[in-house]
C-alpha cells in the first residue's frame, strides 16, 4: 500500500504518502485517518515519499483537516519536495496547514 | 431451434431432416448452395447444416453470403461433408464455419454438437443485448450531455469574450468544463475578467461553475467591484460545495480611465503582464487560498493594482498549459511559457505560438486536463467597439419628477461600494435605462473624485509615475482605513420634460476643493479627474465651494 501510518513523537499520527498524492489514494488516505486512535487529533502528512500531488489531493488535505476539527486543528505538512512546496504555496495553503 | 439443411443428394438430406425432427427441431431443407441462401432469409435459422460440395452454388460460397447476411448475429454454420482431407476441412473453418462433421456421421456426436452451439448463441446473444443496451445508453448520456453543455455554455459563456482584443482557448478534457472564462464589460466601460479551475473534471466540476458565471455577470452588470463579486462568488461556494472541491481563481478588473489593472489570485498558476518591446512588467502571484475554502469571515479580499497601458498584455492559464506533459512524463512548465512570451514580445501571435508548441511539446492528442488560457490586450480601439449601452429601448414610461440625498460617512466610504445602489435607484426609471451607461459613468467620475481627491486629499498628479502609481493605491487604503471624519454627499433629481428629461446630480464633499477657477481643463490635474469626460457626457458642469461641491446636468431623450 503507498499509504502507511505510524504514531510521531509529539503523540501525532504520522501519514506517509509513497508516490503520486493523487484521487487514486482517496479511499486509502481517508481510512488512514478515520481508523487512527490519535485522540488529541494531531496529524503530521509526511510527503517525503511523494512525487507528485495534484489538486485532489489539496481536496483530501481539506478533508483531513475538516476531520481534524477545522480552525482548531493541528496538522503539519512535512518534507515537501521543492515542486511539492511550490503547489502548496500557489494555493496557499501555508495559510491552513504547517508547511516545513 | 430453427435449423436449416442443405444437401444435395435426396437420401443424406431426408435422413438428417428425420434425425432433426425427432430431436423437436423445426428443419428447412435446401438442395444445393443457392437456394440455401434463399431460405435463410425466409426461414431465419438459429444454426445451418451446409453440405460442402454442391451444383449450383457450393457449401463454402453458401457460408461466406450466409455469415456476410448474419450481421451482428451468431447464426452457427456446420459443415457435413463427405470431405475428409485435412485442407478441405481447413477451409470450412476458413470460409466462416463454426465446426464440421465428417459422413458417415454419429447421431449422438450431432445432437451433442448441436446442444454445444445452442449454449454458446445463448451467451452470445446476451452479451449482444448488453452491447447494445450500453450503446443506447451512452448515445443517450452523450445526447443529454449535448443539450445540458449547449444550457451550460449560454451561462458560462455569455459574456464579451469575443472582442478583437481577447484570444482564448477552452478546452475541455471531457464534454464539460471544469475551468471557466468570464469576461464583462462594467457600466462605466471597465472590463472584468475571471479564470477558474475547479478541482477534478467534468460535470462534478462544471455543476458549480454556473452559479459562479451567474454572480459575475449579473453583479457586473450592476456596476459592483471586482472586490465584492469576488467575495459574493467565495460565500456561495464555501456554502455548496462539499469540503475539498474548491475553485483555483484569477479575478481582474482592467481601468481603461485610469490604465491600472487590480487582481484578486487564488491558487492558480502565475499570470503575466508584458509590455511590447520591454517584456516582462508584472507577475501576478497567487497570494490567497482558491475560492470556496474560506468562509465569509475569514476571506481575505485584498487585491493587488498595477498599471496596464496600450499595448499591454495580459496572460492567464490554468495548470493545465503548465502541467501538460510531454511522452516522458516532464512537464511544460512555467519557464517555457514565460520564455515564449517574452522572445515574441514583437509578434502578434504569440498565442498561436504557445498552444502550438504545448501541443508539440506533448506528441499525443491525449489531454491529461482541462486547458485554459487567455491573452488580453490593453485597447483604445477595441473599447471604441463596444456599445456601452443597449440601443432601441423605447420606453414610453417617463421616470416620475423626484429627487434622492444620500450621505456616505466614514464607516461607509471604507467598507461599501454605494454606486451600484444609486444605479440601481435610477434603473428605476425606465426612460433612462438606455443611458445607464453614460449616467454610471458620470456618477463613478464624481464619485471617486470626491472620495479621492476631496475626502481623502490624494493628488492624481501620483500616478504619472510607475512606483507613483502603486504608491497611489497603497496610500489610499491607508488613508482610508484610518478615515474618522468626512462625508461624500450624493444628490439626485430629475426634471422630466416633454422630449425626455434632465438629470440633475450634486455630489458635495469634506474635502479642501482644488483650483477649479481657470478655464484651462487640459491641466494634468484636472485630466486626472476626468473632468473632460464628465463634461462631454453632460450638458453643464459647475463647481462651487472652490472645487468640493460639483452639480452637472445630464439631458436625455427619448
Amino acid at each position: 500500500m503507498s499509504i502507511t501510518t505510524n504514531s510521531g513523537s509529539d503523540g501525532q499520527l504520522v501519514i506517509k504518502i509513497l508516490g503520486r498524492f493523487d484521487f487514486s489514494v482517496h479511499q486509502d488516505f481517508k481510512n488512514a485517518y478515520e481508523s487512527s486512535e490519535s485522540k488529541n487529533n494531531k496529524f503530521e502528512v509526511n510527503l517525503s515519499g511523494t512525487s507528485y500531488l495534484d489538486s485532489s489531493a489539496l481536496g483530501m488535505l481539506l478533508l483531513l483537516r475538516d476531520y481534524a476539527g477545522g480552525d482548531s486543528s493541528s496538522i503539519s505538512i512535512t518534507n515537501a519536495s521543492a515542486d511539492i512546496k511550490k503547489i502548496l504555496t500557489i494555493s496557499n495553503f501555508q495559510q491552513l496547514f504547517k508547511i516545513d | 431451434m430453427k435449423i436449416l439443411i442443405a444437401d444435395d443428394n435426396n437420401i443424406d438430406r431426408l435422413i438428417l431432416k428425420k434425425i432433426l425432427v425427432k430431436s423437436g427441431h423445426e428443419v428447412t431443407t435446401a438442395v444445393d448452395g443457392f437456394e440455401a441462401v434463399e431460405l435463410f432469409e425466409q426461414s431465419e435459422p438459429d444454426i445451418v447444416l451446409l453440405d460442402a460440395l454442391m451444383p449450383n452454388m457450393d457449401g463454402f460460397q453458401a457460408c461466406e453470403i450466409i455469415k456476410q447476411k448474419s450481421g451482428d448475429k451468431l447464426i452457427p454454420i456446420i459443415f457435413v461433408t463427405s470431405l475428409t482431407e485435412a485442407s478441405a476441412l481447413a477451409r470450412c473453418l476458413e470460409v466462416g464455419g463454426d465446426d464440421f462433421l465428417t459422413k458417415p456421421y454419429n447421431q449422438v456426436i450431432l445432437k451433442a454438437k448441436l446442444k454445444a452451439f445452442e449454449r454458446m448463441k445463448v451467451l452470445y446473444d446476451e452479451v449482444l443485448d448488453q452491447r447494445n443496451e450500453i450503446r443506447l445508453y451512452t448515445d443517450h448520456l452523450v445526447q443529454e450531455q449535448e443539450v445540458a453543455k449547449r444550457v451550460f455554455d449560454n451561462i458560462a459563456h455569455s459574456g464579451n469574450l469575443e472582442q478583437t482584443n481577447i484570444q482564448h482557448i477552452l478546452s475541455p478534457m471531457s464534454v464539460f468544463n471544469g475551468d471557466l472564462l468570464l469576461c464583462a464589460i462594467t457600466p462605466t466601460g471597465n472590463t472584468h475578467i475571471m479564470l477558474g479551475d475547479f478541482t477534478g473534471h467534468g460535470l462534478p466540476a462544471a455543476i458549480a461553475v454556473m452559479p459562479v458565471a451567474d454572480i459575475f455577470y449579473g453583479m457586473t452588470i450592476k456596476g459592483f467591484s471586482i472586490a465584492d463579486i469576488i467575495a459574493e462568488i467565495n460565500n456561495r461556494l464555501n456554502r455548496i460545495l462539499p469540503i475539498g472541491v474548491f475553485c483555483c481563481a484569477t479575478a481582474c478588473d482592467i481601468n481603461y480611465r485610469d490604465k491600472s489593472i487590480t487582481f484578486w489570485s487564488g491558487g492558480l498558476p502565475d499570470g503575466y503582464i508584458i509590455r511590447p518591446n520591454v517584456g516582462l512588467v508584472q507577475t501576478v502571484i497567487s497570494n490567497h487560498l482558491p475560492l470556496g475554502v474560506l468562509n465569509s469571515n475569514s476571506f481575505l479580499l485584498d487585491s493587488k493594482v498595477f498599471r496596464f497601458e496600450e499595448g499591454d498584455k495580459l496572460y492567464l492559464f490554468s495548470d493545465g498549459i503548465l502541467e501538460a506533459e510531454d511522452p516522458s512524463g516532464d512537464m511544460f512548465g512555467d519557464q517555457r511559457v514565460l520564455e515564449l512570451l517574452q522572445s515574441k514580445t514583437d509578434d502578434n501571435n504569440v498565442f498561436e505560438k504557445l498552444l502550438e508548441e504545448v501541443s508539440s511539446f506533448c506528441e499525443t492528442d491525449v489531454q491529461n486536463d482541462d486547458l485554459t488560457l487567455i491573452e488580453y490586450t490593453f485597447s483604445q480601439s477595441a473599447l471604441g467597439e463596444r456599445s456601452l449601452e443597449h440601443s432601441g429601448l423605447k420606453d414610453k414610461i417617463r421616470p416620475l419628477d423626484w429627487s434622492i440625498q444620500y450621505e456616505l460617512r466614514p464607516e461607509t466610504l471604507r467598507s461599501f461600494d454605494a454606486l451600484p445602489l444609486v444605479l440601481q435607484i435610477l434603473t428605476e426609471c425606465p426612460g433612462l435605462n438606455p443611458y445607464r451607461g453614460r449616467v454610471f459613468t458620470i456618477l463613478a467620475e464624481l464619485y471617486s473624485n470626491a472620495l479621492d481627491h476631496g475626502v481623502l486629499g490624494l493628488d492624481s498628479l501620483m500616478k504619472s509615475s510607475a512606483e507613483g502609481f502603486s504608491d497611489y493605491y497603497k496610500l489610499r487604503k491607508l488613508k482610508l482605513d484610518k478615515l474618522q471624519t468626512g462625508y461624500v454627499q450624493i444628490k439626485m433629481e430629475h426634471i422630466p420634460s416633454d422630449i425626455g428629461g434632465d438629470l440633475i446630480i450634486d455630489v458635495m464633499d469634506s474635502g479642501k476643493g482644488f483650483d477649479c477657477t481657470t478655464d484651462n481643463y487640459s491641466g494634468n490635474d484636472f485630466s486626472g479627474r476626468g473632468i473632460e469626460l464628465i463634461r462631454s457626457l453632460c450638458k453643464s458642469v459647475e463647481y462651487y465651494e472652490g472645487g468640493s461641491h460639483v452639480k452637472v446636468i445630464f439631458q436625455w431623450q427619448y
